[in-house]
This record gives C-alpha cells, sequence and structure tokens, in this order.
C-alpha cells in the first residue's frame, strides 16, 4: 500500500480503510450532519442566500414547494390557476397550523410579503420577488396575487417565500436568531443555534406533509472537506454533504459508508467578449500590441469551444466529478434543450476555424478566472489555456479571489463596463424558473427592464431577446418553454457563452441512510432518511 | 509607575487611529463587497439599494469619518453579512478562542518549562537529546497537518477523542466554557493540544537556552560552594534570572494564539473567533475585518503593557520610564 504523508487527504482515507470500521450507531432517531457552511441567519427573509434558503424550507414551507429538481410541488397552497392574464390565483391548504400553535390563513401570506421585502439591513432581500404584486386575500383560503404585466412564474417567486405567523410581522432578525418568533409550518421546528458550532432542530409531529423519521437533526458547520470526511469515518456524524474529491475513491470502496452522487445544475463556463471597444490588453498580437477581440467571430468563439477537452478535464482535473456541458441545464431539467450536446474535442477543426477567421498566425490572450470559488476553478483555467495553446491560441492565466474578481468581470474596465476578455465563471439556477439564465446571461443588457444583468461580452441578438420576452410574458407554461428552448438553442449554437461542465454534487452517509439527491448542490435535511 | 501607564495610553490611542486609518483604506481597495452580498438572480436596483443601505454609494472618506466617528462611541459598525455590531459578533465568538488558547498557552508553559529545565541541566543526557530533537519536530511540522493526523490518529483510528467541534459548555461564575464538562474538555484536548505543540517546542528551546548560560554564571557558581542544594539553586537562583524572557516572548505568544488560532480553528471547526474573520475577508465583510485587526491591535498594547509591568516587579533592575 503506497500512502502519501504528505496529502492528508488521502491519508485520512487510505489509513481508515486500512481498517475494519464500525459505527457503533446509537439512536435511530437522532441524527447528525456535517455541512460546510451555515447559514447567515435564521430569519428565513433575512438574505437570499442559498444556504439560508435550504435550511428555511426545514422550518418553514412556501406556498410551492420546489423538489431536488426544482419542478414545482403543492405547498401551503395546494392548487394556484391563472385566472386572467394579471392574476394567479392560489386556494390555501386548510388546517395547517404553525409551531406556535396558530391557525395558517391568506392574511400570512399578506403579512408575510410585507415583512420579506423590507427586512432592515438585508444584504440581499427577496424583494426581487415580490416587488409588482399585489396580494389581495378573497377569502380565508384563497388568494389572489396581481401582476403589473402577465407573468407566468408568480409561482415559482412564491416558492422562494418562506410563509411566517402574522403575528411577527414586525419582529426583527434577532428575534428569529433567538428563537422567539421561528415558528414556521415546516417538517422541523426550531431548537437551537450556537454560530459556529451546531443548529439543532425537531421533528414538528403536527406537519401537513409526510413526517420526517427524526426526532431532532443537529447540524454542524465543518468547513473543511477532510475533517468533514473524518467526522463520519470517526461516527462523530452520521451524514456529510462536499465529500471532497480526493477522499471519495475510498469513501466509496468502503464498507458501511453509502456514497450519493448527481449531476448538479452548478455549471462552469467561459464567457468570450464580443464587442471590445475600447480594446483592452487581454489580447494582443505577435508584436505585443493590442488587438480587438477575435471572438466577436462566431468561428473563433466554436473554435475555443472544440478545442477544449472537457473529457479530460473531468477525468484529469475533477476526479470524475464533472458532467460535460453543452447548455445551462444538465439533462432532466428545467429548461433542457434535447438538441444541444456538449462540443466534443476538435482541435483540427479548431485549427481549421482559426485560419479561415484570419488568424492562423496566433494571438495572446490571457484568460481571467477566479481562485477558490469553484471546485478545482485555477487547475481547470489552467488546463483550458493548455488546449487553447496547442491550437494556437497562446494562453495565459490570470486567477484572483472571488472578492476581487467579481468586481473586475462586472465592472472593473473603462466606465464600469465588464474588465475581461475571456473569463470563467459559473451559475446555478437558484430559482427553479427556466427562463432565469437566459433573462440574466443571454438577454441584450437593459439595466432598467432587469435584463442582461450577467451578460458581461455584449452578447446581443433581437430574435433571442424577443423570445425571451415572448416566453416571460406568455401565460401557457408550455409555449412559454418552447420559446426559452428555442432561444437557448439559438444562443448556444452562437457561443453566447462556452459551457465547459455541470459539476457533480456528492453527499457521503454511514451505511443505512439514504438522501433523495437531485440537481441541488446543497442539502435537504427532510430528504435523509433511513433504509427501509 | 501611574505617569507610565498614562503616557502608555496615549501612545496606545494614537496606534489604533493610524492602524484604522491603514486598514480602512486598504480594505477598501480590495473588491466591492455588493458582488458578494447580492444574489446575482436579484434585480438590479437591489444593487443599488444594498449599495445605498450599507453607506457604500459614499466616498471613501465620507465612510472613514462615520466609521471613525461612531468607533468613539464603541460602534465599530454593523457586520454586512450578518447584520449585527462587528464588535458583539467578535465577542460572542470570543470566549471560545480565548479557552482554546488559554489552555494552550497552560499546556506550553507546564510541559515546555520543565522540560527546558531538565534539558538544560542535562545538556549531554539522552533523555535532553529526545527533548530536544522533539522540539526541532515541534517547530517544523505545519500546524494543518499535524491537526489532520491527530485527529486521523486519536479519532477515526483509536475513536477516543471527538473530531471536532466545542462540545457542551456550561456556565460556570458567570462564564460559559467547554472547560466545565467532560464532554468539552474531550473536544478541547486535540484542538488544544495542537495550538500548544509549536507553544511548547518554543518554551522548551527558550528555557534550556536561559538555563544554560545562567548555569555558568558565578553567582550559580557561588551557590554550589556555599552547599546549597540543586532543587534550592534552581528555585532561589536559576528560575527567577530566566524568567524575564520567558514572560516577554510568552505573553506576546498570548497574543498569537488568540490572533491567529486560525487554522486549527478551520481544522477542527472550532466556533472561534477566527473562523469568523476568515469567511468576512473572503466575503468582503469589511467592518467584522476592521474591527477584528483593531481588536487585535488593542490586544497586543495591552499585552505589551502587561509585560512592562510584570518586567519590573520580577527583575528589580527595571525601572519603568517616568517612574522616578
Amino acid at each position: 500500500m503506497k500512502i502519501s504523508i504528505l496529502k492528508p487527504a488521502v491519508f485520512v482515507a487510505t489509513m481508515a480503510s486500512s481498517l475494519s470500521f464500525s459505527v457503533s450507531f446509537t439512536s435511530a432517531e437522532s441524527l447528525t450532519v456535517a455541512l460546510a457552511s451555515e447559514p447567515t441567519s435564521m430569519d428565513p427573509h433575512y438574505q437570499n442566500l442559498t444556504i439560508n434558503n435550504s435550511f428555511a424550507t426545514q422550518v418553514y414551507n412556501a406556498l410551492v414547494l420546489q423538489d431536488v429538481n426544482q419542478n414545482l410541488l403543492p405547498g401551503l397552497a395546494i392548487s394556484w390557476k391563472p385566472i386572467d392574464d394579471n392574476t394567479w390565483e392560489f386556494k390555501l391548504r386548510p388546517g395547517v397550523k404553525f409551531h406556535n400553535g396558530s391557525t395558517f390563513s391568506a392574511e400570512d401570506v399578506v403579512a408575510t410579503m410585507q415583512r420579506a421585502a423590507n427586512v432592515p439591513n438585508s444584504p440581499s432581500s427577496f424583494a426581487t420577488f415580490i416587488k409588482g404584486k399585489t396580494f389581495k386575500v378573497i377569502d380565508e383560503l384563497t388568494l389572489q396575487v396581481a401582476t403589473e404585466k402577465p407573468y407566468p412564474f408568480t409561482p415559482n417567486d412564491m416558492s422562494r417565500i418562506s410563509i411566517i405567523d402574522s403575528a411577527f410581522v414586525d419582529a426583527t432578525t434577532e428575534d428569529f436568531n433567538t428563537g422567539a418568533s421561528s415558528f414556521g409550518t415546516g417538517p422541523f421546528t426550531f431548537a437551537k443555534w450556537l454560530p459556529g458550532d451546531l443548529l439543532e432542530i425537531r421533528r414538528n409531529d403536527d406537519y401537513w406533509g409526510s413526517a420526517v423519521e427524526w426526532d431532532n437533526i443537529i447540524v454542524r458547520p465543518i468547513s473543511d472537506g477532510t475533517t468533514r470526511t473524518a467526522a463520519l469515518l470517526a461516527g462523530d456524524v452520521d451524514f456529510i454533504e462536499r465529500v471532497s474529491p480526493s477522499d471519495l475513491p475510498t469513501l466509496e470502496s468502503r464498507a458501511g459508508i453509502s456514497v450519493f452522487k448527481s449531476v448538479s445544475n452548478r455549471l462552469l463556463y467561459l464567457t468570450l467578449h464580443m464587442t471590445d471597444t475600447p480594446i483592452k490588453p487581454y489580447v494582443t498580437d505577435s508584436n505585443d500590441e493590442p488587438i480587438s477581440s477575435p471572438f466577436q467571430d462566431i468561428r473563433m468563439r466554436k473554435a475555443v469551444s472544440l478545442a477544449i477537452n472537457r473529457k479530460a478535464i473531468a477525468d484529469r482535473v475533477m476526479d470524475g466529478l464533472s458532467a460535460p456541458a453543452g447548455q445551462f441545464s444538465p439533462v432532466g431539467y428545467i429548461g433542457y434543450s434535447n438538441d444541444l450536446q456538449p462540443d466534443s474535442y476538435d482541435p483540427e477543426q479548431a485549427k481549421e476555424l482559426i485560419s479561415a477567421a484570419g488568424y492562423a498566425d496566433g494571438f495572446k490572450l490571457t484568460m481571467h478566472g477566479p481562485a477558490g470559488r469553484y471546485s478545482n476553478d485555477t487547475r481547470i483555467l489552467e488546463a483550458i489555456a493548455q488546449m487553447l495553446s496547442r491550437v494556437g491560441i497562446d494562453t495565459s492565466v490570470e486567477t484572483m479571489p472571488a472578492s476581487v474578481f467579481f468586481k473586475r468581470f462586472a465592472r472593473g474596465g473603462p466606465d464600469k463596463k465588464p474588465e475581461f476578455t475571456a473569463a470563467m465563471s459559473g451559475y446555478a439556477n437558484g430559482s427553479g424558473e427556466p427562463s432565469h439564465p437566459l433573462r440574466i446571461f443571454i438577454h441584450t443588457k437593459q439595466k432598467e427592464r432587469g435584463y442582461g444583468p450577467g451578460n458581461r461580452n455584449g452578447y446581443s441578438n433581437s430574435k433571442v431577446d424577443k423570445l425571451i420576452e415572448d416566453g416571460r410574458s406568455s401565460m401557457d407554461i408550455a409555449i412559454g418553454e418552447n420559446a426559452f428552448i428555442e432561444a437557448t438553442n439559438i444562443a448556444m449554437q452562437e457561443y453566447a457563452l462556452v459551457p465547459i461542465h455541470h459539476e457533480i454534487a456528492t453527499w457521503a452517509a454511514r451505511e443505512g441512510i439514504v438522501y433523495k439527491h437531485g440537481a441541488l448542490d446543497s442539502t435537504f435535511l427532510h430528504y435523509i432518511s433511513a433504509q427501509k | 509607575m501611574l505617569a507610565f501607564v498614562i503616557k502608555r495610553c496615549i501612545q496606545s490611542v494614537v496606534v489604533l487611529f493610524v492602524m484604522s486609518l491603514i486598514v480602512f483604506s486598504m480594505i477598501n481597495l480590495v473588491g466591492d463587497p455588493v458582488d458578494m452580498l447580492v444574489n446575482p438572480e436579484s434585480l438590479p436596483e437591489e444593487i443599488d439599494r444594498v449599495r445605498r443601505d450599507f453607506g457604500l454609494d459614499q466616498s471613501v472618506q465620507v465612510q472613514y469619518w462615520k466609521f471613525l466617528t461612531g468607533a468613539v462611541s464603541g460602534d465599530l459598525g454593523n457586520s454586512f453579512i450578518f447584520g449585527r455590531p462587528a464588535l458583539a459578533l467578535i465577542a460572542e465568538r470570543f470566549p471560545a478562542t480565548l479557552e482554546l488558547a488559554t489552555c494552550a498557552l497552560i499546556l506550553a508553559v507546564s510541559v515546555g518549562l520543565p522540560l527546558g529545565i531538565y534539558a538544560g541541566l542535562n545538556p549531554d543526557g539522552w533523555g535532553a537529546r529526545i527533548v530536544m530533537g522533539g522540539s526541532v519536530l515541534g517547530i517544523s511540522i505545519p500546524t494543518f497537518w499535524l491537526g489532520l493526523m491527530m485527529i486521523i490518529i486519536f479519532s477515526v483510528l483509536l475513536g477516543w477523542l471527538p473530531v471536532s467541534g466545542r462540545g457542551e459548555t456550561e456556565n460556570f461564575l458567570g462564564i460559559e466554557s467547554s472547560i466545565f464538562t467532560v464532554d468539552g474538555l474531550r473536544h478541547l484536548v486535540l484542538p488544544a493540544i495542537n495550538l500548544a505543540l509549536f507553544k511548547i517546542s518554543m518554551v522548551i528551546r527558550l528555557t534550556r537556552a536561559g538555563v544554560e548560560e545562567v548555569m555558568a554564571l558565578d553567582f550559580i557558581k557561588f551557590a554550589r560552594a556555599r552547599g546549597l542544594s540543586s532543587p534550592r539553586i534552581i528555585r532561589s537562583h536559576l528560575l527567577p534570572n530566566i524568567f524575564i524572557p520567558i514572560v516577554t516572548v510568552l505573553a506576546i505568544e498570548f497574543g498569537t494564539l488568540i490572533a491567529f488560532a486560525t487554522v486549527t480553528e478551520s481544522v477542527f471547526a472550532w466556533p472561534g473567533v477566527g473562523k469568523l474573520v476568515i469567511d468576512a475577508i473572503v466575503n468582503l465583510d469589511r467592518p467584522i475585518v476592521v474591527a477584528y485587526l483593531l481588536f487585535v491591535v488593542t490586544l497586543f498594547l495591552v499585552l505589551n503593557l502587561i509585560v512592562d509591568i510584570i518586567y519590573a516587579a520580577i527583575d528589580p533592575r527595571v525601572r519603568l520610564q517616568g517612574d522616578r
């Protein structure tokens, strides 16, 4: 057995696997889970942040729920339908009690919306989902939501807001952190929170849905991946998320441990600048003179995509934990287009395209990206740089901390315009709304209308814009979805951005525990169950 | 004495002011917190709203002036991420770090001092060689790696101690700490040893050097000639003379234990202040970073002052400035 003691992660797993492994499982009723991060607050309306939102679904319910692939399910509303072009009607679930005993009714929804849009000091509020909507109580269990224009995604927006008891409409964030106001309708009740140390929730015996099997769950934030693995192996915790890639093979091959993997909706992509004025110093000719971005030519964008060996990145950089991507969504996910496949590696065709575009002599390119933000981000960029250099684009890489990267990426250039010519970034659809990536990254930038806030490379196609806008105003979801798929097809064939891969999310648990996993890489505690 | 302390306090205020100016202007050069805070799916006006609410739309000078006027009344601003006063957040996490650092310091002294004296008195013995060899290891092994190794051996393989976290805490005389429960102590053992190992080695080496130096001096020879017993020589003549450098170093090291326990805290998921600060740096939670750095500076200023006072107490030759 060869052990590298200089790589603790590998060493942990190898050493541990060489010994017989047994965990004394104390009680089937209590579960301890180690997560990579913890919520910033117990107030479900404080910050629109993935970990806060996934934790909120444990204690609270929204009107509409999302499953692990973000399909919509009935929540505190049992049904919803548009009654005219500008109004949705929600029928609410009867007989639901909050954890403090009060009964859920339409008034609670109105109070919730009022609070959620206006939490003081919120670093990222939920106003985005509430603004422009008027909430009208028809009777105790009927609610109408009116929008200014036809808006088919009202149910999706409603799936983002945790409903609280109207008694706590004026509660402060601190009241939720201490538990004084933390009464939801969800599968668990809030027990205690010691920031940085542990978070405890208990089963809600009166839950309206299928009851969870654990009496209580203790969540421990352990940010270091190797420590999480060790905690699972030592039996300190029963379940972990985000297994560090180097620990994975040994955990998988080991008796007494189950590993769960699924292709997540987190996409890594390259964005190549298409409107390079003024010319930036990141593309230069053989005399080191800056030239305007070659990627204004679609052939050059295609050449970059064909030059990337996605499979090699998956195998050698990602330890198998990525799936080559050709569009925003993974298979089976909302907005997925069957017409698009990941580009296969074809350096010869890439070279031909580069020659045809008039860059046969090559040029120098500096590619930018964040370091430590996404799994193996720097190594992926370095691999891509080598691949591009092989087809004649002499590429160097510059990475920086995410906090620096995102500012320069968005507005580091002159006139607060995006700075980079070629950059790598990531995206995951947190909203479960199919037009989401198209509105943000693909539509022409129109700040006042909320279109294209993430469109950094100046891609603009009026036909795509129209498809996106039509889809977003069609109250018939099926028609809308077709428009989005068509817009996706055009944008991806024009390389509005170059998809690289979807990350594969991982979880591990001691034997006897199963996790219902999907494309969301965050952990939903009520999906953890004991094997039957 | 009093004059000395007052003079020191005035100097400290100046140091703090200069430090705040440097830290505040430096951190404002890095990135834009709004990009780290606001969810990209938000409408564009949300970015403007956050910028306004957090005062980031104002010039750095205005922001600094607001910070300074707040700081005078003890308000170092609200954390961007947690929406709570930065000082309160640090104070909340500080006891965990303090208990870890204190245990590490106690370990460093109680293990390092006897071993160092032993090695200094028997410089050529096998025992001394093993101690000194061990101290070289202790100084050169990276904390991070050692922490993981300890977890593997004592938690995963032997199953004696828990891997991470603080365990149960108990309130005793108004102090909430894990040293008052068995579970808490079990959680404390590994991180405390991990954090202490470097300091133990350092104390061993310092003590041994001091002992060897002092033992060769004439007054020790004279004490021997007077026929004093070895324990008596060590207690009355050796120890007082080697304490001064050790106290100086230990006081400052206690500061570094508190300020830079970050690595140990992150390996053992110890809910101390280090973890808070690392997250704050990554996410550009500027108020926490500024408050923490000022807190650390204050800590070192206070420790230095205490060292100077202790000096005067244990070394009669030392006169404090202004103390006539």
